[in-house]
Formats: structure tokens, C-alpha cells, sequence
């Protein structure tokens, strides 16, 4: 038997989800263990830029209501509208919460509201229901995901949260009757598998945006809770829906956060010309992130695209002046300086549609509860496993998320899920029986990249993988791409059975690392390609050419992929808020 | 393409050998690229390489390394440039685990030393706790670090002391708390810090300044604690 930790719960990531919720159970005197498979400052959290949006008021006047409109449309109707109201009604208190924590927010300067948060427009915000646009993203300069992640780990630091850093995570445990009991991890440093048990498990293990070629993302997000869950015999909600951030540095991928259109940037094409207005004449550059990446591939398309290839278009941040610049994007224009080799307050940064968000996910209810169709209804809970943050679908956002919503899903989620597992550990007070099996599975995982075997590498079934997605399921989809990229994709499974990698350490071996990583990713794609192909409409996100109009007669509901067979099955969207009348879906436009 | 020559620092605990700078050479196009570009391909041609990375963008403090001589994060230093071979080794002073991967708990352990959380007893209010933009502006400078270690372990007085000396990031780190108008321990930390060892191992070299990847200046955040405790003291 391998050797063995108990706690009351283990949360598995160290991002903004996991540690919100540690610290909801760490203050309430739970036993309480974060596994992150790097230390939790590197998470992917850290790289958040803009802001968290809520309807604070502090700049115009503003209504957790009319922020619940625009996620609600900015989802093009595919949201949760309960788990949306719980969120936007809850997002004033989670920033002040944050701010109670010592998060290092940007101050208003004069007026009535001086020494309050700064807040700036972003993105498919609005007052009054579609009217004039909100300032509603609360922001610490362009850092805002160092400040929060940096934040939540010191109030874990004070609260005494156990950590277990540069812990990878490999199984679920799961007893016959459906309970999940902990998980199998591996300690990175020594090579040796711990069995870490739990009456209560939190995923919060982020996105799996590296199933792409070209991403926003840190190289970590590989989608290591949602390999989990598959192989744990869960499904994974509305794989389909992937946000493309419209400005991301073409090939390396870097973000240039939606607070640089925010603080007045825009977007040109190759003639100069400011083209959002033909696209989203209200909103214009502040259009929903689909609708401005789907207006960039268009401009591309049309040959007005910038550069020698025309590959891209030009983001124009040079009339807002050095000291705007320096005081409100540092950060941005330390990332245009070193990867796109532009300084912003001169010239305009090239950018182009790159994979940002993963807006599905493993489903779970508004307490974070992981729900899946076991034997009575589309939603019933997994006794025992909760997911929170990137990882998860509860859902907020739909078929779109809208800027600054990330990461107020991590803070409000991170809290429901930890406040529910308090619930839960009080309710079931005793450890149940650990099952053989679930180790066992676990264990060979790992045993399997000790053999030697054939002549296929990971870095290039990883690389194929992500050029397939790239290529089969980009900004517009089609049936006979898809198609085609699922046969590629099927090769590409096969040849795993064949890999094997060289490094035969205990210690640190970054190698299986690596390996054990594309075991995730490669699931995520093909639930990814499979629910793409299935849904024949456009909606947020998802644009397909022989499906040009959203469907909702037809596909106003969730897609649910189960890794056996490649199922796919469906749930209704919960359209029906707590306490507030539904916004009826209607034609979307900005 | 051209050929890009590298040095790279190679130790395995379990070999019992000895570590050794190993020479490698590599077709990579160092236009744009990055160190970390190089330590990727090399990667893909020797898998039992081993350093830490993640969000590759010089914001998440992973890939802290020696690179010819100087701390730097490997992911926003440009290969173009440097003196070849590029000479690789992990930062310096703290146990090497593997390779380029170093043992931070001492790091760490400092870092959490001087309470790196806010500290303030009165009751929580509806809102926010107000803070205007000019006090707010005395912590930039102060709250971006991302604890990457370059600073730390390019200080000499850390070299000497690292059981007892602080060290530049967590004493950056100690000055942003203290810094913050909305913390009521400054006090309490400054008692913590007024120790010979702690703070006043700062000679004032400067080498974490030169090195920091973020542009930040510890050294001014010492002189500063140091100009609170003789302000105190009088």
C-alpha cells in the first residue's frame, strides 16, 4: 500500500477557485489540504489582467441586475440564469471581501468617490439593460490575477491551509456506491504516489486552453480535473464553447487584456481603418469577445489584415499617451515590448484571436456539487466531489464569457463550494472504507510510462494534437472539418499506446510529467471535436458555416460528452433565475 | 536557422555523479525567441532535462535561472544577444534538486516569516475600506514581486546568512505591508525586523535591483524600513 494523508478535505489546484474555497474551510477549523502541481503563486490566475466585474457603482451608476442582463445575453442565452443571478448578486461583496483581504486594488482619484476601487469599462458591460456602457470592472492596474492570487495564498498562509506544492494529482478514488473518497497523487519531487483521503474533494484545477496550438495560456493548463472526471466516468458540459480573446500577440499567444479597448485602445485593419463600428455599431470595440474575434477573422479574411502575411490586425493604444499607458496597462506594454517587440506608447500592437477560456466543463450545481445523470434526473450529485473555477460548469457562462467574469466565477464559486463542504463534512462525519481498485488505477497510470516502449514522443503527439485543434476547430467550424479532425484525432490516440518516454528517474521527472499531462488533454479534445460537431448552430462562441443562425428550438440546452464510446447526451438550460423574472432569449447584438 | 550553442548546468541525485556542465547545440531561429524557447526544444530532443516553468509571459516567477552569469526568468530573456555558449545553471545557493530545479523552502520560509498578509482588527465595513489613489500609489513598486527568487539568490549577504538574513524579496514583501495604509502592525513587523541579522544584513550592494525581472527595487524597500526604525528609535 502506498502511504496515506487524511483530511477532512483535499482541494485539488491552487489557483483563485481552490484557494478561496481552502480558506472558506481552513477559518471554518477544517482539516483542509491543497494539492497544486506547481507552487500556487505560478497558477494560471496569476496571469488575469483587466479586472473582476461588479456592480459596485463606484464610477456610474450601476445594478447587480443590469450586470446579470449582460451575462445572461453575453452567454447568448446558454447560461445557468440562477447560477448567473447568484453570481452578479454576490459580486459586490466578493470584491469588498477581497478588498477586506488586502487585495491591492487601484483607487479612484477626486470626485465624490475618491479612495473607493477604480473600476473601468470592459466588454459587453451595460447600464440599464443594453442602454449606455458600464464601468463596472473592478481592477489592481493591469494585474489584477497577481494581486488576487497573490492575496488569497498570503489569507491561506495566515489561516494555516495545509499545502502540498508540486503535487500532480493522477485519479479520483470512488467507492462502489458512487462516493469519491480523496485522490492518488504523485509527489513531483521524490516520484513517490500518496494516497491522499478525504471525505470531501474540490477540483479546481483551471483550463485545458493547450489543446491548442495558439493560446493565451500558461503551459500548465492541461486540463488535469477534467481528465480526472472522464476517466472517473463523469461528463464534461459544453466542451464546444472555447473563448478566442481577440487580442492575443500572433504565435506566442501572450494576452493583451480587454482593458487596453477599456481605457480607449481600438482595433485597426490594414487600411487604418477602425472597423469594430461596421461590426457592433453600439458597443463597437467593446463588443462581446466572440462577436470582436469573429469581426478580426472576417477583416483577415477579406485581405485586410496587417502585416507582410496580413495575418493580423493592429490594436492602437498610442493616442492615450505615455502616462495612461504606464499608470493603467505597465504590464501590457512590458508584454508588447518583450514578445511582439512594439512599445504601445509609439506604435500599435499586433494581434489576432487566440484561444483563451474554456467555458464548459465538469457540471456542478450553485454549491460547486458535481452533478452528472447517475440513475434519476440530468443533476444529481456526486457525493463527495465538488469542482470550482475554470475546471468547472455551473453555468455561468454559457456559450461566451464576458470579461471580468472569470474571475468573479473563481471568488463566488471557490466560496459556495467551500461553505457546502463545511455542510457536507458536518453531515457525514465518518470516513467510509477506502476500495482497492480506485488505488490500483491510479498506481498503473504511472507504472504504465516506466515500461519502455515504442518510438512515439509526447512533445509530438501534443504538438499534432494541438495543430488538429487549431486547424479542425477554429474560430468558424464546419462539419467536414470537424469530421476530418476527429479522424486525425483518432490517429493521434492511437499512436499513444506506442509512447514512451526516455527519462527513467524517480526525481523530478518533468518527462512523465508531460506524459501524464497529454493523458488529459487528449480526452478534452476529443470531447472538444465531438460536442463541435454535434451542434448544429451558432451561439456565442461556437460558429459554424453550414449552421450560420442559433437554433433555440432545437439547441438552447447543454451538451454533456461521457468519455465512454464517445456519448453525448443533453440537459436543459435552467432559465429560470432565484428570484428575478428570465431574460427570454432574444436576438443578440451590440 | 542557426546554431545556437548552450552550457547547461545537469545533476541527477540519483546517478551519483557528480553535476557536470554539459554542452549542446541547437537549429533554432533566435529572432523573438526566448530562453525558455531553447530549454523547450532541447527538451524535445533530451527528455530528462529538468526545470520548472509555467506561464512563459515573466508574470508567474517559475523559471528563476542563472543565465550566463546573471539571475534572470528564462521566459522573457531574449536569446539574441547573449554570449554563447549560454551558459545555463540553476540560482545559485540553494540546494539543486535536479538540473535547473532548486529547492525553495528557505525562500519560502522567509517569505512567510514577515507575515506577508494584512493585518488590521477593526471590524469589517459594508464596502471597502477607502484608500485614496495617492497612498494606494505608495505600494507600486512594492506588490507586483512575483516571487521568483532571482533577487534573493543574488545577494551576497544571502549567500553568507540564508538561515538568518531575510533576503530582498521577503523584505520587499515585509516593506509592502507596511507600506499599506490599511495595515495597523507596522509596529509589530518593524519589532520583527529591528534583529541584525533579518534586515541589517543589507549592505546595500544593490545586485538585487540589477537582477529583478520586474524592475522592482528592494533595496530602496530596506533603505526604507530602515529609515522607519531610526524614525522610531528617536
Amino acid at each position: 500500500m502506498i502511504p496515506k494523508r487524511t483530511f477532512d478535505a483535499v482541494i485539488v489546484g491552487g489557483g483563485g477557485a481552490g484557494l478561496r474555497a481552502a480558506l472558506q474551510l481552513a477559518r471554518a477549523d477544517l482539516k483542509v489540504a491543497v494539492l497544486s502541481k506547481v507552487f500556487p503563486t505560478r497558477s494560471h490566475t496569476v496571469s488575469a489582467q483587466g479586472g473582476i466585474t461588479a456592480a459596485l457603482g463606484n464610477v456610474t451608476e450601476d445594478h447587480w441586475h443590469w450586470h446579470m442582463y449582460d451575462t445572461v445575453k453575453g452567454s447568448d442565452y446558454l447560461g445557468d440564469q440562477d447560477a448567473i443571478e447568484l453570481m452578479c448578486r454576490n459580486a459586490a461583496s466578493a470584491v469588498y471581501e477581497l478588498e477586506h483581504m488586502g487585495l491591492p486594488f487601484s483607487r479612484l482619484e477626486g470626485g465624490r468617490n475618491a479612495g473607493r476601487i477604480y473600476q473601468r469599462p470592459f466588454g459587453g458591460q451595460s447600464q440599464r439593460y443594453g442602454g449606455e456602457q458600464a464601468v463596472r470592472t473592478c481592477a489592481a492596474a493591469d494585474r489584477t490575477g497577481h494581486a488576487l492570487l497573490h492575496t488569497l495564498y498570503q489569507r491561506n498562509i495566515a489561516a494555516r491551509t495545509q499545502f502540498f506544492d508540486e503535487f500532480f494529482a493522477l485519479d479520483l478514488v470512488r467507492d462502489a456506491e458512487g462516493y469519491i473518497l480523496g485522490v492518488v497523487a504523485l509527489e513531483i519531487e521524490t516520484g513517490e504516489a500518496w494516497l491522499i483521503e478525504a471525505r470531501a474533494t474540490l477540483l479546481a484545477t483551471g483550463g485545458a486552453a493547450r489543446v491548442f496550438r495558439h493560446s493565451t495560456n500558461a503551459l500548465i493548463n492541461t486540463g488535469d480535473g477534467l481528465g480526472m472526471a472522464l476517466r472517473a466516468g463523469l461528463p464534461l458540459e459544453d466542451m464546444e464553447f472555447w473563448q478566442f480573446h481577440p487580442t492575443g500577440i500572433p504565435e506566442v499567444g501572450c494576452l493583451m487584456t480587454e482593458a487596453c479597448r477599456g481605457e480607449g485602445g481600438y482595433l485597426v485593419n490594414r487600411q487604418g481603418e477602425r472597423f469594430m463600428p461596421r461590426y457592433a455599431p453600439h458597443a463597437q470595440d467593446l463588443a462581446s469577445r466572440d462577436v470582436v474575434s469573429r469581426a478580426i477573422a472576417e477583416e483577415i479574411e477579406a485581405g485586410r489584415g496587417c502585416g507582410e502575411h496580413g495575418d493580423h490586425v493592429c490594436l492602437k493604444l498610442d493616442h492615450l499617451g505615455a502616462a495612461l499607458i504606464q499608470e493603467r496597462l505597465p504590464g501590457i506594454r512590458d508584454l508588447s515590448i518583450r514578445f511582439a517587440g512594439v512599445d504601445p506608447v509609439h506604435e500599435a500592437i499586433p494581434v489576432t484571436p487566440t484561444v483563451h477560456y474554456m467555458m464548459g466543463g465538469i457540471p456542478t450545481n450553485l454549491h460547486g456539487q458535481v452533478v452528472a445523470p447517475v440513475r434519476y434526473g440530468p443533476e444529481e450529485p456526486v457525493p463527495g466531489l465538488y469542482a470550482a473555477g475554470e475546471c468547472a460548469c455551473v453555468s455561468v457562462h454559457g456559450a461566451n464569457r464576458l470579461g471580468g467574469n472569470s474571475l468573479l466565477d473563481l471568488v463566488v464559486f471557490g466560496r459556495a463550494a467551500g461553505e457546502h463542504m463545511i455542510e457536507y463534512l458536518r453531515e457525514n462525519r465518518y470516513p467510509r472504507a477506502l476500495p482497492r481498485s480506485g488505488v490500483e488505477r491510479a498506481l498503473e497510470r504511472l507504472a504504465r510510462w516506466d515500461r519502455p516502449g515504442g518510438d512515439e514522443r509526447v512533445p509530438r503527439l501534443r504538438e499534432d494534437m494541438q495543430r488538429i485543434l487549431q486547424r479542425h476547430c477554429g474560430v468558424y467550424r464546419r462539419e467536414d472539418l470537424l469530421e476530418e479532425g476527429i479522424g486525425k484525432l483518432d490517429a493521434v490516440g492511437a499512436r499513444l499506446a506506442d509512447a514512451a518516454i526516455e527519462d527513467r528517474g524517480r526525481l523530478f521527472n518533468t518527462a512523465r510529467l508531460e506524459a501524464l499531462e497529454l493523458e488529459n488533454l487528449l480526452p478534452v479534445a476529443r470531447a472538444t471535436l465531438v460536442c463541435a460537431l454535434a451542434r448544429a448552430e451558432s451561439r456565442g462562441a461556437h460558429a459554424r458555416e453550414d449552421y450560420p443562425a442559433r437554433d433555440d428550438d432545437h439547441w438552447l440546452r447543454h451538451s454533456l460528452y461521457f468519455l465512454a464510446g464517445d456519448q453525448l447526451d443533453y440537459k436543459p438550460v435552467r432559465l429560470k433565475p432565484l428570484t428575478v423574472e428570465p431574460f427570454q432569449p432574444k436576438e443578440r447584438s451590440y | 536557422m542557426a546554431r545556437l550553442r548552450l552550457r547547461i548546468y545537469r545533476y541527477d541525485p540519483e546517478s551519483g555523479a557528480a553535476p557536470v556542465m554539459r554542452d549542446y547545440e541547437l537549429e533554432i531561429d533566435p529572432r523573438g525567441r526566448m530562453v525558455l524557447d531553447a530549454l523547450l526544444a532541447l527538451k524535445e530532443l533530451d527528455d530528462s532535462l529538468a526545470f520548472r516553468r509555467s506561464c512563459r509571459e515573466g508574470v508567474c516567477g517559475s523559471d528563476g535561472m542563472n543565465i550566463n552569469g546573471v539571475n534572470a526568468l528564462a521566459c522573457v530573456t531574449p536569446l539574441e544577444g547573449l554570449r554563447q555558449p549560454i551558459e545555463i545553471r540553476p540560482l545559485p545557493r540553494l540546494p539543486v534538486v535536479r538540473d535547473l530545479i532548486v529547492d525553495m523552502s528557505q525562500f519560502f520560509q522567509h517569505y512567510r516569516a514577515v507575515k506577508p498578509y494584512l493585518i488590521n482588527l477593526d471590524p469589517e465595513p459594508e464596502n471597502e475600506r477607502p484608500q485614496s489613489a495617492a497612498e494606494r500609489a505608495e505600494l507600486d513598486g512594492l506588490w507586483e514581486c512575483i516571487l521568483c527568487g532571482c533577487c534573493t539568490t543574488a545577494c551576497p549577504s544571502f549567500w553568507w546568512n540564508p538561515d538568518r538574513f531575510l533576503g530582498p524579496a521577503a523584505l520587499l514583501q515585509a516593506c509592502r505591508f507596511i507600506t499599506d495604509s490599511r495595515d495597523q502592525a507596522t509596529d509589530e513587523r518593524l519589532d520583527y525586523l529591528e534583529d541584525r541579522y533579518r534586515l541589517f544584513r543589507c549592505h546595500g550592494i544593490m545586485n538585487c535591483v540589477e537582477v529583478c525581472p520586474k524592475g522592482l527595487n528592494p533595496t530602496a524597500a530596506i533603505g526604507k524600513i530602515k529609515k522607519l526604525l531610526v524614525k522610531r528609535a528617536l
